[in-house]
């Protein structure tokens, strides 16, 4: 009898890459609001404070500004401060400490110093939390030589990239879909690492490549299942991270299919299919495509309330399925 | 200043002598002395670079703020770390750095401290404990609190020191990052060189509090107001605001009043002060001036003693000119090198 893989949360992922730091490396500690005796918002470090202490799990106060900056210190002089954003729009709050100080740090001192931080955010829409705590940002950050930009979409990824951030000596932003907190899926044992800056193929196919990125891999995956039945052949590629922007792996798969879709929550406009977009209109890829690049990416609103206008802002299933079959048939 | 200056003149070896000369020898005196003038004839050397196009880009010079900077950092060792400013020249000679690589780092040079990738407002010395000049107002404040938390989970004994202007105390990194050093009751030393303009902007018409130094008491911490041209007024603060920090004490925010002779940047007309208010700091209250005073009141040393000093401080500058204009420039080529750390 085979022993099933062991499935935990995205949530749970999380958590356990943060024990598995902590327990090998006293400089690894976490800092946030609300991260100790609360568990944070989402529990991600759920009950850690009890077994790690308040040194190691230190509540900050609601200093999202000060906060990043003390984490960006303690890293430039030798700890490795993991600094959990409640939501990932609170980035605004900090982003002259994460654009400014961070990221700029080593290039500013000539390679003198890195800074080997890693900041968490909670990211995305479908909460009902509405326009100020539903943003997808990653494209901002994205847009900032210095940083390291990942959007892990499963529970495997989100411990293995987790990891891999940690042990990385620059700036990684990790930006985790809330939806996906709950999600189960099997994730090893112990350590082991995920490249950041490298995407994956979730699913192989012919005739469109889509690129899609955190919770929309999931709803790629679910129409390219749909689509199989009716004879199309997907492939679905998972960016996995922002920047650096894994060309090879995209670039291989459209010249094979010739057509591509991307799929984002981020806004459209200016977003990250939109890179992936250019950077497809300037690769050899180009002459193989049967027809135009289509984007997928979140409306360009904020995030409203009510849940039929929250569904309606951002890709869902049924638009990935109408969009592959206009990508398909319209170029037959 | 007419207390510094009576002081200056009354003081005699022995009896109720001022911190500084109770504190340290003639040698330690002496190198104290020879850093103003450096930072001095650094800041000098740079502007004469800048005129004749060999610097470009801007600078913000701190010409008569030296006491600050070199009193500030007497009690610190070269295993202590300080933030700085855009301001920042003084602070990193003061804690060590050699001029020479400071010019080369202006003259956008590969043997400058940031290898011309920086130049003077992210000028840094991680060596000596620099953590670096930083171009943003206030940006330097919570990375200081980072290190002081640093220092204190690594028990390394280290202590921060954070310099920031009197410009930076409206900013709100300043208010998140002294209530979390005070609550958290980190190793670090805040120093406000309040030189009273934020760029144009007068701290009275700024800030609502008469003194920056007030705004301690809203964090718990000491709050300490010292005349910022007088060196041993400045030693004396931050030597016990280092000792608390060095004892687990927590936080002192130091108030350093002083002025820059100097506009804010090169782009500044000069519009906000006037002339006579100019001449009046430079006339009457430079520190340099009122150091080598009191030093010769106290028969410490001597005019000619006073002389040689000056004369090894601008040997030093030529001779780091000279070395800035020889070194190589970066190639092109190097261009996104330092972005990412590559891998060993």
């Amino acid at each position: 009898m085979d022993a099933q893989p062991r499935e935990l949360s995205y949530a749970q992922a999380i958590q356990e890459a943060m024990v598995l730091a902590m327990e090998a490396d006293e400089r690894v500690f976490l800092m946030g609001e609300d991260i100790g005796i609360y568990g944070g918002a989402f529990q991600v470090t759920g009950d850690l404070v009890h077994r790690f202490g308040e040194e190691r799990v230190m509540d900050t106060p609601i200093s999202e500004l000060g906060g990043a900056g003390v984490a960006v210190g303690a890293a430039v002089t030798g700890m490795r401060p993991i600094f959990e954003f409640q939501f990932s729009d609170f980035a605004t709050l900090a982003m002259e400490q994460i654009v400014n100080q961070a990221a700029k740090m080593r290039f500013m001192l000539g390679g003198a110093v890195s800074v080997p931080v890693v900041m968490r955010f909670p990211a995305g829409s479908g909460t009902g939390a509405a326009a100020q705590h539903s943003q997808s940002l990653e494209a901002w950050l994205g847009h900032v030589p210095g940083l390291k930009v990942v959007q892990p979409a499963t529970p495997h990824d989100a411990k293995g990239m987790l990891l891999a951030a940690i042990d990385d000596p620059d700036p990684v932003m990790i930006f985790e879909h809330k939806l996906l907190y709950k999600m189960k899926g099997p994730v090893p044992e112990g350590h082991y690492t995920v490249p950041i800056g490298k995407a994956e193929i979730r699913r192989e196919g012919r005739d469109l490549t889509i690129v899609a990125t955190s919770i929309m891999v999931h709803k790629a995956l679910e129409a390219a299942q749909t689509l199989e039945g009716e004879g199309i052949d997907v492939e679905v590629i998972d960016l996995r991270t922002v920047r650096p922007m894994d060309r090879e792996t995209v670039v291989d798969s459209v010249r094979k299919t010739s057509r591509l879709l991307c799929v984002y929550e981020g806004v459209k406009t200016l977003g990250v299919g939109a890179e992936v977009s250019a950077m497809i209109a300037e690769s050899e890829a180009f002459d193989f495509l049967d027809a135009p690049i289509v984007r997928l990416g979140g409306a360009e609103t904020p995030i409203p309330y009510n849940p039929e206008l929250e569904k309606a802002t951002v890709p869902q299933v049924p638009d990935v399925l109408r969009a592959a079959r206009d990508l398909v048939k319209g170029a037959r | 200043m007419a207390r510094t200056r009576a002081r200056a003149g009354t003081a005699k070896a022995g009896a109720n002598l001022p911190f500084l000369y109770r504190h340290h020898d003639k040698d330690a005196l002496k190198e104290a002395l020879y850093k103003m003038h450096l930072i001095r004839l650094f800041e000098e050397g740079a502007e004469e670079c800048y005129m004749r196009g060999l610097i470009h880009g801007t600078m913000h010079l701190s010409i008569g703020q030296e006491a600050s900077a070199v009193g500030i950092c007497l009690p610190l060792t070269d295993d202590d770390q300080i933030t700085s400013t855009h301001r920042g020249h003084g602070h990193c000679i003061a804690k060590g750095a050699e001029v020479s690589r400071m010019f080369a780092e202006f003259f956008g040079k590969t043997t400058g401290y940031c290898r011309g990738r920086g130049g003077s407002m992210h000028i840094a010395d991680v060596s000596k404990g620099n953590l670096g000049a930083n171009g943003i107002v206030g940006g330097g404040i919570p990375i200081a609190v980072g290190a002081a938390l640093s220092a204190k989970r690594l028990k390394n004994g280290k202590i921060v020191v954070c310099f920031f202007g009197d410009g930076a105390n409206n900013e709100g990194a300043f208010h998140e990052a002294l209530n979390m050093a005070a609550i958290w009751k980190l190793p670090v030393v805040f120093v406000c060189e309040n030189n009273q303009y934020g760029m144009s902007t007068s701290t009275e018409r700024s800030t609502a509090v008469k003194d920056i130094a007030e705004r301690a008491s809203a964090y718990a911490m000491p709050g300490v107001i010292v005349d910022g041209n007088v060196l041993s007024e400045v030693a004396e603060a931050s030597h016990e605001a280092a000792r608390r920090a060095r004892a687990g004490e927590g936080p002192t925010l130091i108030e350093s009043k002083t002025y820059r002779y100097r506009g804010h940047s090169k782009s500044d007309r000069n519009r906000y002060r006037t002339k006579d208010e100019i001449e009046d700091w430079m006339a009457n209250r430079d520190p340099i001036a009122l150091y080598e005073a009191e030093l010769k009141a106290l028969g410490i040393v001597s005019q000619d003693e006073i002389d040689a000093v000056r004369a090894a401080a601008a040997k030093e500058i030529a001779e780091g000119i000279e070395f800035a204009k020889e070194s190589p420039a970066p190639v092109t080529a190097d261009l996104e090198r330092y972005v990412y750390t590559e891998p060993a």
